[in-house]
């Protein structure tokens, strides 16, 4: 099908539309419209997937101009990948809003389907001026979705995370307006051929432009020093909503890959590698930092907000090893570490509201309802993250580990190793302190109401993820190898992208 | 001449807008955010070059070169950039109104006035 490309942006759009018409029929109607929509979008990640591991680059031409001309969708195995990855984790997002937060946030589901809309955009465009836009969209919504139903310190956390974002724009549009003014396109394939060409005199302000584009971008991903701004903003936001948020860090890191394997590609190496040169050291002492916040941290969502910006940085370690082993046993734990941080965010709410009024400092609380099952939730998530055997963690980083290069094994081995088991010490302490160490029960206060089996239900299937990549380990593997050695051949990218003619517009321009 | 007093702008409005946006006020820095976004209108602006007195739209009579048009994508761009930037501006005032009314002031980290901790 030739429109397949575009159809995880129109999905949701046109449902984020349709809900926002139905809206006064009641959240029944709602939810009706949300997981149709969810459903087709799956439906069409799913053929998006197999059509991408042929291995051929689907490109669509929206309004039918040329990619050098008009804005061009495209998609590799990275892309399909990433937004399958999102559908498989709103699935249980949606999950679990629908257990009563819909109704407490107004326009839930309108700007939840419009989020969707702007990742899957953000995901699959190959026009850099469309990624600001997409990035946006996104940012929009997610905006309105911290926010809705919140007051009080959630609006100092939605107001520095508003700023910090708007600055970040503000940045990206003047590296759009520089690397337009000097290579006049924003196809990122046909920027690369002349980013190439250019004239030496240009080269520094072009460099000037890829440094102002991986600050936009680590400020999305949460990279050392501007990570600052996640752990207040996502232990603030709603449960169901930071478990999307989970892959909105991921957006950043995707971006750097693909920004940085095409479009500096061929401008020298002074302009082309030293980005990956910083971001090895800088994804390193991110790890490090944040593994020392999760031990430091003194609520339960501090300590998974700082499990996230570690995923991160393992993520950009991976990157910038470039070699296609590396990259793919990176994307391999993109994917896992997205679906286990939500996990965890979303285990950490339903512990939270059976400890009452300590809810999730972690200080000694009365003895909470549901422990045997919260607690085992927490242990896999927990063994998950951390990297132990048997789940999807300790086959991502096995591969990652088994996948470095002779000259960096000291470095990289020791870091990811010895921030594993800082993440082990810290979960085990929050472990031990949420279950093990309690306060008589007060005689007054009623139990805590047991947690809803729609959120249990949506916190097993994010941890069932894992435990399908773990037994799905080969062909997953195999996939992301693939996609590891596709997005380090950008020629073959640029010569599809070049070679893919209008289907109606007659005389080509 | 025309290319100084434009970048000069550029200049001005940036340093002025980097000043606000470090202040502890938040309607300071709102307004700081909207002077670094005319900063980025103009330099996307100015990335089609600048001419005086030549159409974006093609004309029947004139060859279509750069000679006798100027480059109409940057000025697609800044219009979009011009919606962006004017939507989040409503965000941020409506975000920090909110955060004055629930916490009591109008710190960027909602700290009562007077208190330096």
């Amino acid at each position: 099908m030739s429109h397949l490309p575009v159809l995880p942006i129109l999905i949701p759009l046109l449902a984020g539309a349709l809900i926002l018409l139905v809206e006064r029929r009641g959240v029944m109607a709602q939810r009706i419209v949300a997981w149709i929509a969810m459903a087709t979008l799956l439906l069409a990640a799913a053929l998006l997937l197999v059509r991408a591991d042929q291995g051929t680059l689907l490109v669509y031409l929206l309004g039918d101009w040329p990619a050098r001309l008009g804005i061009a969708l495209m998609v590799d195995r990275v892309n399909a990948l990433m937004v399958m990855t999102t559908a498989l984790l709103a699935t249980a997002s949606l999950l679990y809003a629908c257990a009563g937060w819909d109704r407490r946030a107004l326009h839930f589901h309108a700007l939840f389907q419009l989020l969707l809309a702007g990742l899957n955009g953000a995901f699959l465009t190959g026009d850099l001026f469309n990624l600001f836009v997409f990035f946006e969209v996104l940012l929009i919504a997610s905006y309105g979705l911290m926010l809705s139903g919140g007051r009080g310190l959630r609006m100092r956390a939605g107001l520095h995370y508003v700023v910090f974002n708007i600055m970040a724009s503000t940045l990206f549009l003047i590296a759009l307006g520089l690397l337009y003014g000097l290579t006049g396109t924003l196809n990122m394939a046909e920027m690369a051929l002349r980013i190439g060409a250019a004239d030496p005199a240009d080269l520094a302000l072009i460099r000037a432009a890829s440094a102002i584009l991986v600050v936009v971008f680590c400020s999305k991903a949460a990279l050392l020093p501007l990570y600052l701004w996640l752990p207040e903003t996502y232990s603030r936001a709603p449960a169901a909503v930071v478990a999307l948020f989970t892959v909105m860090t991921k957006v950043g890191v995707y971006a750097v890959l693909r920004v940085y394997s095409l479009v500096f590609v061929f401008a020298g190496d002074a302009t082309a590698d030293w980005v990956w040169a910083w971001l090895l050291p800088a994804g390193m002492l991110t790890l490090v930092m944040a593994s020392l916040g999760a031990l430091a941290g003194r609520t339960l969502r501090g300590t998974v907000a700082y499990l996230v910006i570690a995923s991160a940085a393992t993520l950009f370690i991976a990157f910038a090893l470039r070699t296609p082993a590396a990259v793919g046993a990176g994307l391999y734990y993109l994917v896992h570490s997205t679906f286990v941080t939500a996990a965890l965010f979303l285990i950490v709410d339903l512990i939270r509201r059976q400890r009452g009024a300590i809810a999730d400092r972690l200080e000694s609380a009365a003895p909470m309802g549901s422990a045997t099952l919260l607690g085992l939730l927490l242990l896999i998530g927990a063994v998950s993250v951390a990297g132990l055997p048997p789940l999807s963690g300790f086959v991502g980083k096995l591969a990652l580990l088994g996948a470095v290069p002779a000259e960096h094994t000291w470095a990289v081995w020791s870091v990811i190793l010895v921030t594993s088991l800082m993440t082990l010490v810290a979960l085990s302490r929050v472990g031990s302190q949420v279950f093990w160490r309690a306060e008589p029960l007060p005689r007054d206060r009623p139990a805590p109401t047991p947690p809803r089996r729609l959120e249990v239900a949506a916190a097993m299937v994010l941890l069932g993820y894992g435990v399908l990549l773990t037994v799905a380990a080969a062909p997953a593997m195999r996939y992301v190898q693939s996609a590891g050695e596709q997005i380090l051949a950008p020629e073959t990218y640029i010569e599809q992208v070049r070679n893919t003619p209008p289907k109606l517009r007659k005389p080509s321009p | 001449m025309m290319e100084f007093a434009l970048a000069s702008a550029i200049g001005v409005l940036t340093a002025a807008g980097v000043y606000l946006l470090l202040r502890a006020r938040s309607f300071d820095v709102i307004l700081g955010l909207t002077l670094l976004s005319y900063a980025t209108n103009l330099l996307i602006f100015s990335a089609g070059r600048l001419a005086v007195g030549k159409a974006p739209v093609l004309q029947a009579d004139l060859a279509a070169n750069l000679d006798n048009y100027t480059d109409p994508l940057p000025q697609a761009l800044v219009l979009t950039a011009i919606v962006i930037a004017f939507a989040m501006t409503a965000v941020t005032i409506v975000v920090a109104m909110r955060s004055r009314a629930d916490n009591r002031s109008d710190h960027v980290d909602a700290r009562k006035p007077g208190c330096d901790a």
